[in-house]
């Protein structure tokens, strides 16, 4: 009898992303189960795992907009033989990359100083609080990736076709339908 | 037996009558070349350089390179599908092409030759350019943070309307649209809602207001078939039938 292969290692995490990536993964629904076949998750919100062991494959949801972030995509980049961009925000910057344009200090100061609702406030500086970045960057512009998945979020075909692809040995591609910026 | 003058494109025989060019010839007999700065009721601009073909071994942009008889023209190969990914991916990282919000999703010309070309990533670093949003004018807006210096609006506000309402100014990477009043703004012109230069830009610079999400995602020109197969809609013909069949 032929053992079965090994499950791949898989790991995820959503950076500057709203976990709507996160939310379309597990729109696959039933076709769980079947994945769950061929992937074990490590690192994940799925798992509370904390930390990144050695993988197969890593899904990096939202860009890179603090201290912590880029500490994160660089487990994941160092980790994961297959680092895998999903999401507007991971390719884009996306929604948090709409503060580029903006300086980052004002923007501190309109929220936390500023605005009529916080009179008296204060610019949080707890050392537990990651350091915002300057600008929010797509992750490529910090580490190597290897694959995109586009949208915002990806449909749950979308997802489906990657790893069905991944898992046959294909390159991913997304035809009409399963392609979106939006 | 036909006497009218053909090329051979990916090794297909195209039909032409003198005058037209290859990217014109090829929609007529419905065949797509990837474009973007190309618009049938225009005079071929040869900016986006997206529809470039070898032509008898030659790179030449199919919008602009005169048919001639006997010519082999490739077109869908996978080297010049590679360059044309590269223009598109460099017109995403130089704007701010932030497609979940913009109204004009699903109607943009570059999106959807992006999807047609299977651009997953912009690739470069991204610009983040700093460009203003002109919401003065009563009937129509302007977000250039997504104009990828077509030419059309100029085009069509110059030669149809005749108003000469938008320009370019500056050059290489500081190029950008203006507005011709002393002020700037839309506001200050005399554009209207019902200019030609209202609807002919193809990435939702040039907005009318009050009319955007009107079309429900799942249904918008791009939602329902590939740019690649709407290729005829484009094809030349009279002004007139093409603003009525849309």
């Amino acid at each position: 009898m032929a053992t079965p292969a090994p499950r791949l290692k898989v790991a995820t995490t959503s950076l500057a992303g709203c976990f709507g990536c996160h939310m379309s993964f597990l729109d696959i629904d039933e076709r769980l189960f079947e994945l769950l076949e061929h992937i074990e998750f490590d690192r994940s919100p799925l798992t509370d795992i904390k930390t990144c062991g050695a993988c197969d494959i890593g899904i990096v949801e939202g860009g890179v907009c603090n201290a912590e972030n880029v500490h994160v995509l660089r487990e994941f980049r160092s980790q994961c033989r297959i680092l895998v961009a999903i999401g507007a925000c991971a390719i884009t910057g996306g929604l948090p990359a709409q503060r580029n344009h903006l300086d980052l200090a004002d923007c501190l100061r309109e929220v936390y100083q500023t605005d009529p609702g916080t009179p008296g406030g204060r610019i949080p500086n707890d050392p537990e609080l990651p350091l915002p970045l300057d600008k929010v960057h797509p992750i490529h512009e910090v580490v190597r990736v290897d694959y995109f998945i586009p949208g915002c979020p990806p449909s749950a075909d979308t997802i489906w076709k990657f790893f069905t692809d991944v898992l046959a040995g294909r390159t991913p591609t997304y035809p009409h339908g399963l392609i979106h910026y939006d | 037996m036909s006497t009218s003058p053909t090329f051979t494109l990916d090794g297909r025989e195209i039909p032409f009558e003198a005058g037209q060019t290859v990217l014109q010839a090829a929609l007529t007999a419905d065949v797509y070349i990837p474009h973007l700065c190309y618009h049938p009721e225009f005079k071929p601009h040869g900016s986006c350089k997206v529809c470039t073909i070898k032509a008898d071994g030659r790179h030449v942009s199919a919008c602009t390179w005169p048919a001639r008889h006997g010519m082999v023209v490739e077109n869908a190969t996978e080297e010049l599908d590679d360059l044309r990914r590269t223009l598109v991916q460099m017109l995403f990282a130089e704007g701010n092409h932030f497609c979940p919000s913009c109204e004009y999703s699903g109607h943009c010309l570059l999106q959807a030759v992006g999807y047609d070309l299977q651009v997953e990533t912009a690739g470069f670093r991204h610009f983040f350019p700093v460009r203003p949003v002109d919401a003065s004018h009563p009937e129509v807006w302007l977000d250039l943070n997504r104009c990828i210096l077509c030419e059309l609006c100029v085009r069509a506000s110059d030669e149809v309307d005749g108003k000469h309402v938008f320009g370019l100014s500056g050059r290489g990477a500081g190029k950008h649209l203006i507005v011709n009043a002393l002020s700037g703004r839309l506001a200050d012109t005399d554009m209207a809602a019902t200019d030609k230069a209202a609807e002919v830009c193809p990435v939702g610079v040039i907005l009318k207001k009050k009319a955007g999400f009107r079309v429900p995602i799942g249904e918008r020109p791009f939602d329902r078939e590939p740019v690649s197969a709407q290729a005829a809609r484009y094809a030349p013909r009279p002004p007139a039938r093409h603003r009525e069949e849309d």
